[in-house]
């Protein structure tokens, strides 16, 4: 494998940019929309190949690239384990689905937007394949700008508030990060990742860094009581906005949490563990909570997803084959669940210009495509078996009752709220009587929307029902992962009983 | 006759000086070929520094002077961003009726005494060059007289810098009675580190030079002076005086009063951290970009100088490719200033940049990279600034001035973050001139790429600056 196909899967949607500012100046916005469209898609099949390339059979990192870039610092290094490439997968599958939704919701500046939307896709791939501490901090900072751009240009009222709270919270976080990732330099003479892994870090120092990262990774996770921007930019956001955040940036920080949190410091990770338990399960029953009380519809789902967050973060940190597993088909379902639930909510704003839960009611009478589509999200959010929602959230619930019968309990407590909050969002939504009257005049789904939708029930359903080719895939990297931790731990432990 | 070889660029730009000045004074409305002539000569001169030996030092004239990798490269430093304040600051000065022959020459002296400081191995040569350059920038503040605000940050920067050159004279008088020599080859052989006058001449230097490059506390005239002076003049200001005065700064520090490092050290990271929470606090608050400008400058002069503070060769190096980057950032910055023109008037408010991504979409994307940039967020080349910085002084596991150093440049993120608010979310109002001048949309775009395009080639500005090795 001589061919860069993780370097051009980064460098295509830049290429798409590039193309899309020659347009800038012409309004000629079906141009654009087909460029960025083609060049997301052949994206997708490119990662779709990768897959079929990929062999899961072995836990070591794949299509390795490597180039020498700062010299005697860092170097570029890029590569895939088992757990990466489902995320690639989902960021290359999320994005076509967002410029197609684009359609209906931008009207200003579309050119500008779909260039936003392109270089977003290519810095969140970066994130997932780098190899090296410093480029996936270099990509995971540099997703800031245009996300900040695109909640500040194309988002609703309080956008600038937003945009403000959403860039100074995750920036605040990543500085310490950044410090954390310099000190581990000048520890073990290496940023590369493959190299740590081996080389292991200084025991003294894991805890500290262990907590910078934390305090990066719970911010973008984002963790209570950090999680205070994620309402704030959903509801402001445009609705493709909110679909990358919810499906992809999120995922950014899990993908995190397992790749260094408890690849780098085993020792640390096993000392915080309570501390993370902890500060999930408030997440999941205290975010389930505000949900219930929510008249916003985004904020609604916002808030869901904190709680959908608290259970990823649980599962990762029950460090059982299960719960780790169970965090990333919790992330991926999570990706297609959200993107499609705020794709739902679009739908309606596009038509009613209202996000509020009061201005709907009796939609089945009206648009009972959508209602149906709408009620299999619905489910798919709460974990009813038979979607992809339910396999995540039962591995993470049986990776908690193995570690801590008490977490598990109580984290099942969550799924209970998660009901009832959806399914009372939908009752409100879509049952009930027809009071608005300007509802009679709102269309059923035209088929780009529907286009989008079926093409996220789909996999929802199918993994639902067979979730054997993401587990196929990530099992051997996850069990590496657990095989390396404990090993660590080990050692650590019988190095401290043999000094003391 | 070796050791006037030597100072061939000096001597060739005093030359030019006076030829410009005898050139300008006979032959009438002669600005504009006296402007050409002088971007000329700043160029030739550049050339002529790479005629100097790169790699061996040379100390002429009783070791008075010194010529090594450090002084040509801030020399180039200095000289191409002098041609790049002429030639982009054409337009402007014709504009504001002040395009006139004593502009350039005045600049062309400064540049001359720069030179001096950068090269100086002695505190009498050394002075000599900071005053040469001093009161050169004392004109060209004031250099649009008839307003009033420009005659004022002239007389401010005067009477104020004057202190500061005073208090610097009398350190320097005080190390000459505590070591008996002004040489700082000499000073390091024959000193005592024990000795308080010592350590009290330090301080008063160091104050002055802190003065010099408006580091916190003695930051007060940089605001209203960048505010006051023509808009050519603060950049001027806010650029080329600080790479001369940091090139000073490395010299005085680490040749003669290494040995006292634990003596000067905390004086200096109390700067820098003074510099730079102070930069980001106080410039949330400007609405004039001018004034902005100063305020993110102290918070830039903080970070070259929590490079400084380290006592590492590592230190040094990251403090110099801080400050390229940052002349390269605000040369666009500055070129973006000299774009928001209409009807041959300048706008300095920062409202004045509303929506003006409407109108203008590359103006303002230019100004977006370059602001991010500023606020050093990656990929962008000001990233790799603050990253080379904090990487040697973690290296030194300086952690608090690492941690509040970062912390700051996320209170700074907020004010360059509004105003790419501004330009972004705001309303657009009317549009701007776009008859620019070549020199000026070609050192925007140029500054831009250099920006932008700088991950792809991370290691060249290190390798290069690698080879300043000082201890």
């Amino acid at each position: 494998m001589n061919f860069p196909i993780l370097s051009s899967l980064i460098l295509l949607p830049l290429i798409g940019a590039l193309f899309l500012l020659f347009f800038k100046n012409q309004d000629n916005s079906s141009t654009v929309k087909y460029v960025s469209i083609f060049t997301s898609f052949v994206n997708f099949f490119i990662s779709i190949y990768l897959w079929f390339l990929f062999d899961s059979s072995v836990s070591n990192f794949q299509f390795i690239e490597e180039k020498d870039w700062l010299i005697g610092f860092v170097n570029f290094k890029l590569g895939i384990d088992g757990i990466s490439i489902l995320f690639i997968l989902l960021t290359t599958f999320i994005t076509p689905l967002c410029i197609i939704s684009v359609n209906n919701t931008v009207k200003v500046r579309l050119c500008d937007f779909l260039i936003a939307i392109l270089v977003m896709e290519s810095l969140m791939i970066g994130v997932f394949c780098s190899l090296d501490l410093i480029i996936f901090y270099l990509f995971f900072e540099a997703g800031l700008i245009p996300m900040f751009l695109i909640i500040g240009i194309w988002g609703g009222a309080r956008r600038v508030y937003s945009s403000f709270k959403f860039f100074l919270y995750t920036l605040l976080g990543s500085v310490l990060m950044l410090i954390a990732i310099i000190s581990i330099f000048w520890l073990s003479g290496t940023t590369d990742l493959i190299k740590l892994y081996e080389l292991g870090i200084d025991i003294k120092y894991q805890n500290l860094l262990w907590l910078a990262f934390f305090s990066s990774f719970a911010v973008k996770t984002p963790m209570w009581p950090v999680h205070t921007w994620l309402p704030d930019a959903h509801v402001e956001a445009p609705t493709a906005g909110s679909v990358l955040l919810a499906a992809i940036l999120l995922k950014m920080a899990g993908y995190g949490f397992i790749r260094f949190s408890l690849g780098l410091f085993p020792v640390a990770s096993d000392l915080f563990t309570p501390l993370v338990y902890t500060l999930s399960l408030i997440a999941i029953i205290y975010a389930s909570l505000v949900a219930l009380m929510q008249e916003d519809m985004k904020k609604l789902i916002a808030y869901s997803s904190v709680a959908h967050m608290g259970f990823v973060t649980l599962g990762i940190f029950t460090i059982t084959q299960q719960g780790i597993e169970g965090s990333i088909i919790q992330m991926i379902s999570h990706g297609l669940v959200s993107a499609a639930l705020f794709l739902c909510v679009g739908v309606v704003y596009d038509r009613m210009h209202s996000r509020l839960i009061k201005t709907y009611g009796g939609l089945i009478s009206i648009m009972p495509k959508y209602s149906v589509l709408f009620m299999l999200f619905t489910l798919a959010a709460l974990g009813l078996p038979g979607t992809s929602g339910f396999v995540g959230e039962f591995l993470i619930l049986m990776g908690a009752f193995k570690d801590n019968f008490l977490v598990a309990v109580i984290a099942s407590f969550g799924v209970i709220f998660g009901a009832a909050y959806m399914l009372w969002l939908y009752r409100r939504v879509v049952f009930g009587n027809l009071i608005n009257k300007e509802l009679l005049k709102i269309p059923d789904l035209n088929n780009s929307e529907k286009f989008i939708l079926w093409s996220l029930a789909i996999p929802v359903l199918f993994f639902g029902f067979y979730p054997e080719p993401l587990i196929n895939t990530v099992e051997i990297s996850v069990k590496n992962l657990i095989e390396m931790y404990n090993f660590n731990l080990n050692m650590n432990i019988q190095g401290i009983q043999n000094n003391g | 006759m070796d050791n006037l070889n030597y100072v061939f660029p000096e001597i060739f730009i005093a030359l030019a000086i006076m030829f410009l000045l005898v050139f300008g004074v006979f032959k009438k409305n002669s600005a504009k070929i006296v402007h050409n002539l002088s971007i000329f000569f700043l160029f030739i001169t550049a050339v002529l520094i790479f005629d100097n030996p790169f790699d061996t030092v040379v100390k002429p004239f009783n070791e008075s002077y010194i010529i090594d990798y450090l002084s040509s490269f801030m020399k180039i430093l200095t000289l191409l961003g002098g041609v790049f304040v002429l030639s982009i600051s054409s337009q402007y000065l014709k504009i504001a009726k002040i395009f006139q022959i004593e502009y350039p020459i005045l600049i062309l002296s400064s540049i001359l005494g720069m030179m001096v400081m950068i090269s100086s191995n002695d505190l009498i040569v050394f002075y000599l060059g900071l005053e040469l350059q001093s009161l050169a920038l004392y004109v060209l503040a004031s250099f649009n007289r008839d307003q009033l605000k420009s005659s004022e940050a002239g007389l401010k920067y005067f009477v104020l810098s004057a202190l500061s050159s005073g208090l610097l004279l009398y350190g320097c008088s005080l190390i000459y009675g505590f070591s008996a020599s002004t040489n700082f080859n000499i000073i390091a052989e024959t000193m005592n580190t024990n000795q308080l006058g010592l350590t009290f001449g330090i301080v008063f230097i160091l104050v002055g030079l802190a003065f010099k490059i408006s580091a916190v506390p003695f930051h007060m005239w940089a605001p209203d002076v960048y505010e006051g002076s023509p808009t050519s003049v603060t950049m001027f200001f806010a650029l080329i005086p600080k790479v001369a005065a940091l090139t000073v700064f490395i010299r005085f520090l680490y040749v003669p009063f290494l040995n006292m490092i634990d003596d000067w050290q905390p004086i200096l990271i109390f700067l820098s951290l003074a510099s730079m929470i102070f930069g980001a606090i106080a410039a949330i608050g400007q609405t004039n970009l001018k004034r902005l400008v100063a305020y993110s400058s102290i918070g830039h002069v903080g970070y070259i100088l929590a490079g400084l503070s380290i006592g590492t060769n590592e230190g040094i190096q990251s403090s110099i490719a801080y400050i390229s980057i940052y002349l390269v950032m605000n040369f666009g910055l500055f070129s973006c200033l000299f774009m928001l023109k209409r009807n041959n008037q300048y706008f300095e408010s920062i409202y004045d940049l509303s929506g003006i991504s409407k109108n203008h979409p590359l103006l303002s994307l230019s100004l977006l990279v370059i602001l991010f940039s500023l606020a050093g967020i990656p990929p962008v080349a000001g990233f790799f600034a603050k990253l080379y910085i904090f990487k040697s002084i973690i290296e030194q596991s300086m952690y608090f001035l690492a941690i509040v150093g970062l912390l700051s440049t996320v209170i700074a993120a907020f004010y360059y973050l509004r105003i790419i608010k501004i330009i972004y979310f705001d309303k657009a109002k009317e549009k701007y001139d776009t008859d620019h001048s070549l020199w000026l949309k070609s050192s925007l775009a140029l500054s831009t790429l250099l920006i932008f395009l700088y991950f792809i080639f991370p290691s060249k500005l290190v390798e290069i600056v690698s080879r300043i090795n000082i201890i």
